[in-house]
């Protein structure tokens, strides 16, 4: 079977399912849960890397793809400086690569879903935030900013972000991803609760 | 292309020189496609939703250990049955002790300000949650920002405990064919525990 072949087999025995879900799945716009069975959405995951390491051979990761955006934007805006950063000095830390192309594509394919399953959002605030920090749309994008940056800061250190340590490093039974994921979600509970229950 | 090559494997189409820019372009449908999957599978698992994802901090809701934890099994099965059977490479990423440590409680402390981690967070702009943006923007301005302390940060903080690439099954001593059976079963009992004793929503 050739590569295309197989890649269009793979491509519906995945669409196939979702389709069906799709079609029959309720409308629920106030829906706080999963529309799915959280079991089964981690299996298929966890099948769609299997299709990733063998058809694109990489490991299903996100926060990489933000480090290339901003090297491109950096070699823009300060290109000598940007190539003077040591994470920078290798070009292939910021091009448009298969991880920004991912990412992209979970943003079309979250909103397919959500769309699918009339469960778009449309907001800035979410009602959580409202009910315990009040309607300030800035004070939720000062804090949603200040969060993504030490997201990125710390998952460039320590290599990786929920999915690349999370899920990737965790299959691969590394020793480090399992050690940062225990740091994502100690450091994440202990700011929750200090943000929701101080 | 001349009739006569077509009896070459097609993988073989990929390494012709005048191929390299279609190349390219396929490894980004190719992601693209992916993510479209990836994507809509988190909208689904509901990990998109900033209630979702703050209640697993708050440890009020365990949807995110539900898709979590069979996503790792299922792969594991799979990855290390694929590389036994020689069709992938692994692809791990060094253990630091103490950049692991220290940069994932960092990423920590922002994924319980933000709520959405960088994949959720992508998903959660797809689904309409428009304060997603702020965490997009943020995360780039901290890959910066780390780039900037990374020459520092490796002559540092990376050496701490520097093991390079360390798995599971090489520190217990065990072969991977030992090891992820066991390891399957355990992560499935840790489930059918969250799902017994502490969240019992299917």
């Amino acid at each position: 079977m050739s590569r295309r072949n197989m890649l269009q087999t793979a491509g519906l025995i995945v669409a196939t399912p979702m389709l069906a879900f799709a079609q029959t799945e309720a409308v629920n716009p106030g829906a706080t849960g999963p529309a799915w069975s959280p079991y089964l959405v981690g299996a298929l995951i966890g099948v769609l890397s299997m299709f990733t390491f063998y058809f694109s051979d990489k490991a299903l990761g996100a926060s990489t793809a933000f480090a290339s955006v901003a090297g491109l934007i950096g070699r823009l805006i300060a290109p000598r400086h940007t190539d003077s950063l040591h994470y920078y000095a290798d070009k292939k830390a910021s091009k448009i690569d298969w991880q920004v192309a991912l990412v992209i594509g979970v943003i079309i394919g979250a909103f397919l879903a959500a769309w699918s399953g009339g469960e778009i959002t449309g907001r800035w605030l979410p009602p959580m935030w409202t009910e315990r920090f009040g309607e300030s749309v800035w004070l939720r994008l000062a804090v949603a900013f200040l969060g993504g940056g030490l997201m990125a800061f710390g998952a460039r250190m320590a290599g990786g972000c929920t999915s690349g340590h999370g899920i990737s490093g965790a299959m691969q039974l590394s020793v480090g991803s399992w050690i940062a994921l225990l740091g994502f979600f100690a450091g994440g509970t202990a700011t929750a609760m200090l943000l929701f229950y101080a | 292309m001349a009739q006569d090559e077509t009896r070459k494997p097609s993988r073989n189409e990929d390494r012709h020189p005048d191929g390299l820019p279609e190349k390219r372009m396929s490894e980004l449908g190719l992601g693209l496609l992916f993510g479209v999957i990836f994507g809509f599978l988190l909208q689904k698992g509901g990990v998109a939703k900033y209630e979702v994802l703050i209640g697993m901090l708050l440890l009020e809701d365990f949807t995110v250990m539900k898709v979590m934890l069979p996503a790792v099994v299922v792969g594991m099965v799979g990855i290390y049955a694929l590389h036994s059977a020689g069709l992938v490479k692994l692809h791990i990423k060094p253990t630091r002790y103490g950049a692991n440590t220290l940069g994932g409680i960092l990423f920590g402390i922002g994924f319980g300000l933000a709520a959405y981690c960088p994949g959720t967070g992508a998903a959660a702009l797809g689904q309409g949650n428009f304060d997603a943006i702020a965490v997009l923007l943020g995360l780039m301005a901290g890959s910066y920002v780390f780039a900037e302390a990374s020459g520092w940060l490796a002559r540092t903080v990376n050496p701490w405990g520097d093991r390079g690439v360390l798995t599971l099954d090489r520190v217990l001593h065990l072969k991977p064919r030992v090891l992820v059976p066991v390891m399957a079963t355990v992560l499935v009992l840790v489930l059918v525990a969250i799902h017994v004793f502490v969240d019992p929503r299917p």
